[in-house]
């Protein structure tokens, strides 16, 4: 979706506040927020991409008046709550109302490392020869979908040059996508690094000498003409 | 569907988020839907066990080693979990490197993206609207905000973070470090250097 998470390339958000010495958490319900994102992200309820799709649905000023901690905890309360594992009302009490559901997997400590160190690798065997090559001229396709995705609004229409081939991996828009309780769609797409030159991204506009690379599935790119 | 706390942010917003973050743990460990200790040792493996130290000691060893500097060019996700640093938010890595012609910098616009396993948790800027907007479209003006002067020749690579694939910054190794042990190289190997918004210190802003 078009939505306010899309930032690239957006202007009036004024200069980039350094902190010196930088706390990693800033309070301890940060820490928190860490913890249970992660927590509940390894029970299998949804994935990573849902996540995201979660976090951008957000009302517009909640997204952008939030912290990135606070955008974490309202998308996972979403993700809970689409998901019938608790209510709004038991989120609005902070009591357990109704009996739980069953959950695919409880992240035991135990667990905590093994989990930490396998990840969720997001390659997968191709099931086709790659579309383009190494120097190819790609147009990134004028795409608006109202679901999730993950080519930036900021190149869409854009023509790019293949730079590198990252081999085939899960296609967000499917993957966010999947119905709560059946099996994730992550049927693969292959994944290029696509590189803009500036002028061409910003025209004239643009710092001499700069250029961008994305990451893009193939179904955002066409042939250039 | 409303959200259930979707009001102003008026008094004590970080008391609330406080609450607000204590209700929802406990609701989630009543449901049995989350084993406490399973966040516990979530937060302290990102408190204690991984940070930036992780990528000063891939950069040092690409500095000292050419061959370790081939591999972590060619197939840098192998060459990293050599060293112990894999998993989550860097199951697949690419490493870029810095030359006196080409300056590579790293953003994540549509969300947080970044380099768990080699870098940590990242800063608040790196997650802000100034940052995710602004690299792309005036990385030398973002650069600048950081200290950083780059000759105008100097080509500026800016990689979006858009997949699962993360990036991870190879500094050029300073002059007048010839002959140094991976240890002291990798004390002048900063986080920022790492994401490209800053270069690797220089012995004499070391040396004690």
């Amino acid at each position: 979706m078009n939505g306010v998470h899309d930032m690239g390339g957006l202007q009036g958000y004024g200069p980039v506040q350094i902190e010196r010495d930088e706390p990693l958490f800033h309070a301890d319900w940060e820490r928190r927020a860490l913890g249970l994102t992660l927590a509940m992200g390894a029970s299998g309820q949804w994935n990573i991409d849902a996540s995201r799709a979660a976090r951008e649905s957000l009302p517009p000023a909640t997204y952008l008046s939030a912290s990135y901690y606070e955008i974490w905890i309202r998308g996972l309360e979403r993700l809970l709550r689409e998901r019938g594992l608790v209510s709004a009302e038991e989120l609005r009490r902070g009591e357990a109302l109704d009996a739980p559901r069953p959950l695919a997997r409880v992240l035991r400590a135990s667990e905590v490392d093994a989990a930490l160190a396998r990840g969720s690798p997001a390659d997968r065997p191709c099931t086709g020869p790659a579309r383009f090559a190494v120097g190819d001229r790609v147009r990134a396709r004028n795409l608006h979908p109202r679901g999730h995705t993950r080519l930036p609004r900021y190149v869409r229409g854009h023509v790019g040059t293949i730079t590198r081939l990252h081999g085939c991996h899960v296609y967000p828009d499917r993957h966010a996508a999947t119905a709560p309780g059946v099996p994730f769609d992550d049927r693969p797409e292959w994944l290029y690094a696509v590189t803009f030159d500036g002028a061409e991204l910003w025209g004239p506009q643009a710092e001499p000498g700069t250029s961008v690379s994305v990451d893009a599935w193939e179904p955002y790119l066409e042939t250039a003409a | 569907m409303s959200d259930p706390h979707d009001h102003d942010h008026d008094h004590s917003h970080l008391g609330e988020m406080d609450l607000r973050v204590r209700a929802l743990q406990t609701l989630l460990e009543r449901k049995g839907y989350v084993d406490p200790a399973a966040v516990d040792r979530l937060i302290e493996t990102y408190e204690v066990n991984v940070g930036p130290h992780n990528g000063a000691r891939v950069v040092a060893r690409a500095w000292a080693d050419p061959a370790y500097a081939d591999w972590l060019a060619r197939d840098a996700t192998a060459a990293i979990a050599s060293m112990g640093y894999s998993g989550r938010q860097g199951e697949h890595m690419v490493a870029v490197f810095n030359t006196p012609t080409v300056h590579h910098m790293v953003v994540c616009t549509l969300c947080s993206c970044y380099p768990w396993p080699v870098l940590g948790l990242p800063p608040v800027w790196y997650k802000s609207a100034p940052y995710r907007s602004r690299a792309v479209i005036e990385p030398r003006a973002v650069l600048g905000e950081f200290g950083v002067t780059l000759p105008a020749p100097t080509q500026i690579r800016v990689w979006d973070s858009t997949a699962e694939v993360r990036y991870l910054v190879v500094p050029m190794r300073p002059a007048g470090t010839e002959g140094w042990s991976e240890d002291r190289l990798a004390a002048l190997v900063t986080r920022d250097s790492m994401i490209g918004t800053g270069l690797a210190r220089r012995p004499e802003e070391v040396c004690a």
